[in-house]
């Protein structure tokens, strides 16, 4: 193969969706577009379209997750695949050859995809790099989150979600504040936000989870740092707030949850520092009273529960796109 | 081969054939594109009141594998809120191998059990590969279109509608 990108076959169609780094615009937009029948099919009386007749999803969850894990069966059961979970606790041990060992099980068992979520980035890369050393290029990886790397289908839900409110990506500017060192979801984010031209990106957070030199963590991007809230919120027509991962907060990173929230979490008072118009997004879970306050939770210019809607056609349209060759005859 | 009649004479024939069969309630469904065109001028030349529907037949298409895939765009089905028991008259501008109405068909049926459907077309080229016949039909080619062949209705941009006959 003379691809240099593995989630791109010779024809340069996506096989993999492994990150969004690298992908163009193009491809982008392409499944943003895809995405956009699928949110009318859960409105009919049947709920389910047959593309992925016949087909087998495996759900491969070496780390916990509820909502992508669901929203990935839903995605799959509404294509109308066989959806099979399996939520594996990984011993820290032998991870490596479990790994593929477990992959070469399942695809003996004739699966067509694999979801994949690991704590370790580049799992999902290594699986289908696995299948395609060992000829079974037919099976398709999905990333759902690995280690601090990537996560895919939230960055273009989320992209999704901003099109959808805001149309053109050219003219915004975004916020994400949070965790951005140690967010998978913040890296897929601004990596799609750069490469659908969005002039304005800002990280926002503070030092300890987000250094100066973040700025320059994609090359040529957009991006400038703020270790102020209130700056950082200025004028700003999109905050995508970053959950803020409990298990960090027993290091020396942050102080307790109470002190995070008076600086850094998103009250009515620093949201009326962004656009009127502007819209709050959260991947989910929520930790109320930590980065978000629950006023603009449930406010008007909060948009979490839509995203989680259009998650579940975004991810139609991947999934479709990855193996809906000659599903519904 | 004889020139294909105007598409304005062969709608006028259609509405004609069709006209004894609609009731208050009968619904044309317009299959995207060139079907959605030609159920606005039947529409208009029945007369009807009821909205009119479309149909977007992507989801179920028989041809991803040989790169008929999805097309994108937003194109999405508009069909009536109570399927049930309704009479529906599928429009299409050519008639082929009858793939994209059985598409139609299994997309119809994914919004609810209606009582009748009918199939209208302005052109019946011949070729079939399904057992399906239209219920009414403007205009059928003398000879079957070899598959070489291309037939597809254009809209210019003053609206007028016409058919072009070219190599695939």
């Amino acid at each position: 193969m003379t691809n240099a990108n593995p989630q791109l076959n010779e024809h340069g169609e996506l096989t993999h969706l492994l990150t969004l780094e690298g992908l163009s615009r193009e491809i982008l937009l392409g499944i943003l577009d895809r995405a956009e029948p699928f949110t009318a099919v859960a409105e009919r009386e049947v709920k389910k379209v047959p593309l992925l007749r016949g087909k087998s999803v495996f759900n491969l969850f070496f780390e916990n997750s509820t909502r992508t894990r669901t929203t990935f069966e839903i995605a799959a059961k509404r294509l109308s695949a066989d959806v099979i979970n399996l939520n594996i606790n990984t011993s820290s041990a032998a991870k490596g050859e479990s790994l593929l060992d477990t992959v070469d099980n399942l695809a003996a068992m004739q699966a067509d995809m694999f979801v994949v979520r690991h704590a370790s980035s580049g799992a999902p890369y290594l699986i289908a790099r696995h299948l395609a050393a060992t000829g079974r290029k037919h099976i398709h990886v999905v990333n759902a989150g690995d280690g601090r790397h990537a996560h895919p289908t939230q960055g273009l839900l989320d992209m999704y979600t901003i099109r959808h409110y805001k149309k053109d990506f050219t003219q915004l500017s975004v916020a994400v504040v949070g965790d951005i060192l140690h967010s998978r979801v913040a890296r897929s984010q601004l990596h799609a936000l750069t490469t659908l031209g969005v002039p304005d990106i800002r990280l926002v957070g503070p030092k300890t989870l987000l250094p100066t030199e973040a700025a320059r963590m994609i090359p040529n991007a957009p991006l400038s740092v703020h270790h102020d809230l209130a700056r950082g919120l200025a004028g700003v027509d999109v905050v995508m707030m970053l959950r803020l991962q409990n298990e960090r907060m027993q290091g020396a990173l942050l102080p307790s949850p109470q002190e995070y929230f008076k600086s850094w979490g998103l009250t009515p008072e620093k949201l009326a520092l962004a656009k009127p118009d502007a819209i709050v997004m959260h991947p989910g879970p929520m930790n109320r009273g930590i980065e978000i306050d629950s006023a603009v939770a449930d406010g008007r210019q909060a948009v979490i529960l839509p995203q989680v809607t259009f998650g579940i056609a975004v991810r139609m349209a991947v999934m479709s796109m990855l193996a809906g060759g000659g599903a519904a005859q | 081969m004889p020139p294909i009649p105007p598409v304005t004479e062969l709608i006028e024939r259609l509405a004609a054939q069709m006209r004894p069969a609609i009731t208050p309630g009968s619904v044309l469904v317009g299959i995207h594109t060139g079907g959605v065109w030609v159920a606005e001028a039947l529409h208009a030349a029945l007369g009807l009141t009821t909205p009119l529907a479309t149909i977007d037949v992507s989801f179920h298409r028989d041809d991803h594998h040989l790169g008929g895939g999805l097309r994108s765009g937003g194109r999405v089905s508009h069909l009536p809120e109570n399927v049930e028991g309704a009479h529906l008259i599928l429009v299409d501008d050519v008639l082929y191998t009858g793939r994209t109405v059985r598409a139609a068909l299994n997309e119809l049926f994914d919004y609810g059990r209606p009582g009748r459907v009918d199939l209208a077309v302005l052109v019946d080229r011949g070729g079939r590969e399904l057992p399906i016949a239209a219920t009414w039909c403007a205009y059928v080619l003398p000879e079957p279109l070899p598959a070489s062949e291309s037939l597809d209705l254009l809209r210019e941009a003053d609206g007028e509608l016409r058919f072009r006959l070219g190599k695939k």
